[in-house]
């Protein structure tokens, strides 16, 4: 019924979201940072990639954009079924490092962190249907570097 | 996929289980390891050791007191206007004695029972009792069928009639998923009480009491095994994690 | 019927496909009103679960496999004048399932996710056994049809029918089952239920198969021949009756052996629209008026079993409207021995008035259903060839 309707283990969907990650991937890849002026050659506006906090990533950056959802959806059964929740790879610490500053959110606006990719894609983005899309009121601000707290 | 997930994990659980049973078999005889759920770490999952209920002391609750009721909304971002369409995962209910004894009220929520009926009747796994002994619902599997609360015979459970926003970060919730009580598992998940235990105690009455049915030492093992208490809906045999005492 | 096409009914053809897609389409968009700004739009609520959609679902999926009845008849206790009706009484069957699946799926919290339910199986839930037999269903019937409809394949024709026999019966079960295990309410939880359902499933089902015979008859000018009218007459009643003998040993365990006098009195007595419903609705229109039209020595007529058919079905969703919002009106008993009241309707009668909607996705479910059996019968044989006794195995085959 709706496009890319996220959670469905169907091969097709999850191949089309593949190809879309190595199209996103490829765009990031020639967009150095965060504001780069747009290169007039495409004719879609490139997403606003805009991170505020410093530090480094939980994962590498290729990883974040090809696997995300898998980490994401990987966490999501360990924490739902079973009640482990390290921070790395939850949505909750995403959110918490990548909510904007001005709106304290990642969806909402085209620059938000998450709808600027997603628009991008076209892909779907229901995760904040129902999570919260702004951090817990003072999570933002004593956020330790995540870098040290992946798994393994 | 799915079921390949699965396996892993309880694989995996079971392994757990075993070095638990070996590390209290190593300990001494009749010593076992209670506290290892304790104060569990994050990365360690929910363990069968233990199992979570509540004690509810009728007498102590007092009849114009929604402590519980309120703490909950806050905690778990729950509105506050209770309408028949509205989310009530705790509820006073008012209980007037047909026999001519005093009247009285007892907060109802998830009884987190032992064998939950709507774990049972769900079709997509969704509705599931974890390790420790917690019901719940994966919102991402569930797809609103509400055959759970059909079957649920404390009418704890809430479809969500509406579009949800401004969720509590730790509790996400929306629209076209059924959802109750989660005995605020986000906080037992960092050795914090339930909300509306917190909320009872802090007005003085102190008529919920929270903690491991599984630890003889433990305050409501102990008053459990003193106490007269009783399970709603006894005849049902669902040996529900939520007694009462007083009825 | 498309061997002798003519202009005008083409246009009528037509017309009657272009109804039914408009009022299908229209369900369709309450379903995405009910998807986008949620359960609020209908009248259901926390006490009230299942509502209308319910009813019409639930009584499509019970026709569903009572429709393939006809077929029974034919192909596994070999009775010649219902085998040449059994290629429609499964398309029926099919067209009727797909009509309720789709309203049970629309009404669904989270429709969109309906893959999930197909790759999730908690294997202790009735409602999964459910999704095997449903789909299990479609693919018997469909077979079954394929052996009916290909020569080479008849002489299996007698096997898949007796399958699809055993299958239908397993199906009702199934649908009883959802309600029967319901142990917590004092309406359901009752093993007579699977059985219940099971015969209202023989009642429903033929009555659906008269009005769409008595229709095809109509468009070609055809009449039933007197002795299978008879016969026709007597199974409708057999059928009706047994439902309501049924009924009553249900509402009697319900008192006698459940103690749930409460409740019966509710149902049965005071509690407003249901009893009103049940016994104007359901024992008189539904039971009592088909039993007289069909037995009735001066009233013998293919008109008064098609009044009867109607008036069977329009019983089946007045007790189907008592049984599924009725049942779950009555408060859970959870403190005996105590007046109970909440914020949450503890210890109260629940409301609940269906709202446009959900009247709106149960007629399209039926729509989607008739569609399925107009388009079926333009593009294959479905329909039985004439009755005048000449031979029956004339013309079937062709292309």
């Amino acid at each position: 019924m709706r496009a890319g309707g996220g959670f469905g283990a169907d091969t097709a969907a999850r191949v089309l979201c593949r190809v879309l990650g190595l199209a996103v991937a490829c765009a990031f890849a020639g967009v150095a940072p965060a504001t780069a002026a747009d290169s007039t050659a495409s004719r879609v506006p490139k997403p606003t990639i805009a991170i505020t906090t410093p530090g480094k990533c939980v994962e590498d950056r290729e990883v974040i954009l090809r696997d995300h959802m898998d980490l994401l959806k990987h966490q999501r059964v360990l924490t739902v079924h079973e009640g482990i929740r390290t921070k790395a790879h939850s949505l909750e610490n995403c959110v918490a490092c990548h909510a904007s500053r001005e709106t304290g959110r990642v969806t909402g606006s085209k620059d938000a962190f998450c709808e600027s990719c997603h628009r991008y894609a076209a892909v779907r983005l229901d995760c904040f249907e129902c999570h919260a899309d702004r951090p817990a009121t003072g999570v933002a601000a004593n956020m330790p570097s995540p870098a040290g707290t992946a798994p393994r | 996929m799915n079921t390949g997930n699965g396996n892993v994990d309880h694989g995996r659980r079971q392994v757990l289980a075993w070095g638990a049973a070996m590390a209290g078999v190593a300990l001494a005889p009749g010593v076992t390891l209670f506290e290892l759920a304790q104060a569990r770490p994050p990365s360690e999952p929910a363990s069968a050791k233990v199992r979570w209920g509540m004690l509810v002391d009728v007498n102590r609750c007092a009849t114009d007191c929604d402590a519980c009721v309120v703490a909950c909304d806050r905690e778990n971002g729950l509105p506050e206007t209770k309408t028949a369409t509205s989310a009530q995962w705790i509820r006073k209910v008012e209980l007037k004695d047909l026999r001519g004894g005093p009247s009285k009220t007892a907060p109802v929520m998830c009884q987190h029972c032992a064998h939950p009926p709507c774990v049972d009747v769900c079709p997509t796994g969704a509705s599931f009792k974890r390790a420790d002994g917690i019901v719940l619902v994966d919102r991402h599997t569930c797809i609103g069928c509400r055959y759970c609360m059909m079957a649920c015979p404390y009418q704890a459970r809430s479809f969500v009639h509406e579009p949800v926003t401004d969720q509590k970060p730790e509790v996400p919730r929306g629209k076209g998923c059924v959802e109750s009580c989660t005995l605020c598992v986000h906080r037992i998940d960092r050795d914090q009480i339930p909300a509306c235990v917190e909320a009872c105690a802090a007005t003085g009455h102190k008529a919920i009491l929270f903690g491991d049915l599984n630890d003889p030492g433990s305050e409501i093992a102990q008053a459990i095994a003193t106490l007269r208490t009783r399970a709603l809906r006894p005849d049902l045999r669902l040996d529900p994690g939520v007694v009462y005492h007083g009825l | 019927m498309r061997t002798h096409s003519t202009p005008a009914d083409n246009r009528r053809y037509w017309a009657l496909v272009a109804v039914l897609v408009l009022i299908a389409t229209v369900g369709l968009g309450a379903a995405h009103t009910m998807e986008e700004q949620g359960h609020i739009v209908t009248g259901m609520n926390n006490r009230i679960v299942w509502g209308l959609p319910h009813v019409f679902a639930i009584f499509l999926i019970v026709a569903a496999s009572g429709v393939l009845n006809v077929a029974s008849i034919g192909s596994v206790f070999g009775k010649a004048p219902y085998k040449m009706r059994a290629p429609l009484s499964g398309l029926l069957c099919i067209a009727l399932l797909a009509g309720g699946l789709s309203v049970l799926m629309l009404d669904l919290g989270r429709p969109e996710r309906v893959v999930v339910a197909a790759t999730h199986y908690n294997f202790t839930s009735v409602f999964a056994w459910n999704v095997f037999l449903y789909s299990g269903m479609f693919a018997i019937v469909a077979v079954y049809l394929w052996t009916l409809m290909e020569k080479r394949m008849q002489v299996h024709s007698g096997r898949l029918g007796l399958a699809a026999f055993i299958w239908r019966l397993l199906l009702t079960t199934g649908t009883g089952a959802i309600f029967a295990f319901l142990v917590a309410r004092q309406a359901y939880g009752s093993a007579l239920l699977p059985l219940l359902f099971i015969v209202m499933s023989f009642a429903w089902g033929f009555a659906v198969f008269v009005i769409v015979q008595s229709a095809l008859n109509a468009l070609c000018g055809r009449t039933l021949p007197p002795e299978l009218l008879r016969r026709m007459r007597n199974l409708l009643g057999l059928f009706v009756a047994s439902v309501l003998y049924l009924c009553v040993v249900l509402h009697l365990t319900s008192v006698y052996f459940a103690h749930q006098v409460p409740f019966e009195r509710f149902i049965l007595v005071d509690g407003g629209i249901y009893p009103a419903l049940l016994w104007w609705g359901y024992v008189g229109a539904g039971s009592v008026l088909p039993l007289l039209l069909v037995f009735h020595p001066r009233l013998g007529s293919a008109r008064a079993l098609l009044l009867a058919s109607l008036l069977t079905i329009a019983g089946a969703f007045a007790l189907l409207y008592v049984f599924i919002v009725g049942g779950q009106a009555w408060p859970l008993e959870i403190f005996p021995g105590y007046q109970a009241s909440s914020s949450f309707a503890d210890g109260q009668i629940a409301s609940y008035v269906p709202r446009l909607p959900e009247w709106l996705l149960g007629i399209g479910g039926v729509a989607i259903a008739a569609l399925i059996v107009v388009v079926g019968l333009r593009v294959l044989p479905f329909a039985p060839e004439a009755d005048v006794p000449a031979l029956p195995a004339a013309a079937t085959g062709g292309d």
